[in-house]
């Protein structure tokens, strides 16, 4: 694990490999030699395949594609939503892109409705566009309208690491209480738990997490001495 | 960023469905304010003040100017407020929004209309010269009640401020470096600072110190400037709501508590901060 800068030249691997695959915060120079430069600051992050990315501890988000996210329906038109989802420009979700969706029977969305989906086109010269159900089953897969409920927000590190399965968090509060929880790569969190104070302590747990001031212990240490 | 997206409808129902059991978002009863945090910079005058994540910092400084012809005797108490998209993306240099023009006129009649400074204390030479006091207010950080915090930071950088020692001999005016003569206190008439409530739900059940999720949820807003010896200075009411007198009364007897709350505070801080500092007197 090594921590980079903006700027910092990466030494290239001693044998060069076929393929190198390069993630969010790494950038190929089309100069002399194809340097490979990080132009965010975090840790950088390397497999055995030749995969390098650069974690960082952002809030914005910048939609890529195949990642599940949370947005806020912003706009409805007749065939199409707008969508929120925290990236610079709102994403387009259409109409029919839900499970088992026609013409005539499609879900009915209001301005403010949460919706879980997957990016499925993210480029930089085009807004973002949305699906609801996965790309080969057609099936719905979790995603579609999350009704009631509560959302917080986090940093994008911060729901990295919900995500991970073995982070301690979701199943030391799943131990205390049965909840339902949707993360999004967009530093969104859904949860819905069977009562106001069950919500309300997760998502202060997610709110401590996310906090830099407070370590993992002692947001496991409120876990344990949750009363709900 | 021209405007900030609305809260989505499930945050809406549930913020409202909680505090009509008592429980706030994050994890407070609604009568219940957040912990707030001073601390000091190298220079005297320079404080930061945070209220949860909402953060602001407060600077005086000081310099001597002529006086406007209309008042010889008085000092100049300029207020800039300094909103940054830092604070929140919703804010924009150059173009201030709604809020912010509130936010920076309540704080100008909370310091300045309510003559919470001696502006007389500031003059030097009647009619040439007089100390022209800046106060600004850079928020770092907008998690709700932004006022609140900026009026606790403003009253601390006020208190917490030296200026020079100067000496009138004739028509001979002499400022002292600090190494000379210890700098001498600001003279203020009384601390009055802001609490903010606002009205959520069906019912517009008060809340105190509302986080920035409530400020956008709200029904309407009230914000109180008092001091510590009840008096009121200003009650602003924002968003429309309409209250019995009731409601308003039982907020004024909640910002009188909070306010001496405050008060002690900030008494704390100035007194732990000034057991670090040499000041000589010679």
């Amino acid at each position: 694990m090594s921590y980079v800068l903006p700027g910092d030249v990466l030494t290239p691997p001693a044998p060069p490999p076929k393929s190198l695959k390069l993630g969010p915060g790494l950038l190929m120079l089309h100069t002399p030699g194809n340097p490979v430069i990080a132009h965010r600051p975090g840790v950088l992050h390397s497999t055995p395949k030749q995969q390098h990315w650069i974690e960082t501890e952002s809030r914005r988000y910048i939609p890529a594609s195949q990642e599940s996210v949370i947005g806020v329906i912003a706009y409805r038109a007749a065939d199409a939503y707008r969508v929120d989802i925290g990236s610079a420009h709102l994403a387009t979700l259409d109409a029919l892109s839900f499970e088992g969706a026609t013409k005539r029977n499609r879900p009915n969305l209001k301005v403010g409705n949460l919706v879980y989906a997957r990016v499925s086109l993210a480029n930089r010269d085009m807004d973002p566009e949305l699906e609801c159900f996965d790309a080969t089953t057609r099936k719905a897969d979790g995603f579609g309208e999350l009704k009631d409920g509560f959302m917080v927000e986090c940093s994008l590190g911060t729901c990295r690491r919900l995500l991970d399965s073995k982070h301690f968090l979701l199943p030391s509060l799943a131990q205390k209480f049965p909840f339902e929880v949707a993360v999004g790569m967009n530093g969104r969190v859904w949860l819905r738990a069977g009562s106001v104070k069950a919500t309300v302590a997760i998502s202060r747990a997610i709110g401590m997490l996310d906090d830099r001031q407070t370590s993992d212990d002692e947001v496991a240490a409120f876990v344990q001495l949750m009363d709900v | 960023m021209p405007r900030e997206a609305e809260p989505s409808i499930n945050q809406r129902d549930f913020v409202f469905s909680a505090v009509q059991q008592g429980i706030r978002v994050d994890g407070r009863t609604p009568l219940q304010a957040r912990q707030i945090a001073i601390c000091f910079g190298n220079e005297l005058g320079w404080v930061e003040c945070s209220l949860g994540k909402t953060r602001v910092i407060a600077q005086v400084t000081a310099t001597v100017t002529r006086p406007s012809p209309e008042r010889p005797f008085e000092g100049i108490l300029l207020i800039t407020t300094e909103f940054s998209p830092m604070a929140s993306s919703a804010y924009e240099t150059g173009r201030p929004s709604e809020e912010e023009v509130t936010i920076s006129r309540m704080l100008e009649k909370t310091i300045r209309r309510s003559e919470a400074l001696d502006r007389e204390a500031l003059c030097i030479l009647t009619g040439k010269k007089v100390w022209a006091l800046r106060l600004t207010l850079h928020f770092l950080s907008d998690e709700g009640d932004l006022l609140d915090c900026a009026s606790v930071a403003a009253i601390t950088a006020l208190r917490h401020f030296r200026k020079p020692d100067v000496e009138v001999v004739g028509d001979e005016v002499t400022i002292f470096s600090p190494e000379e003569r210890a700098p001498v206190p600001l003279s203020l008439h009384h601390q009055p600072m802001c609490v903010s409530f606002a009205f959520l739900g069906p019912a517009n059940v008060l809340v105190v110190d509302p986080t920035h999720l409530e400020e956008q949820l709200a029904n309407g807003t009230m914000s109180i400037s008092l001091n510590a010896q009840r008096e009121i200075c200003v009650l602003q009411k924002a968003g429309g709501v309409a209250l019995p007198a009731d409601e308003v009364m039982r907020a004024v007897n909640i910002a009188v508590f909070r306010v001496r709350e405050l008060s002690d505070i900030v008494s704390r801080a100035l007194e732990e901060d000034s057991k670090t500092r040499v000041i000589e007197v010679r």
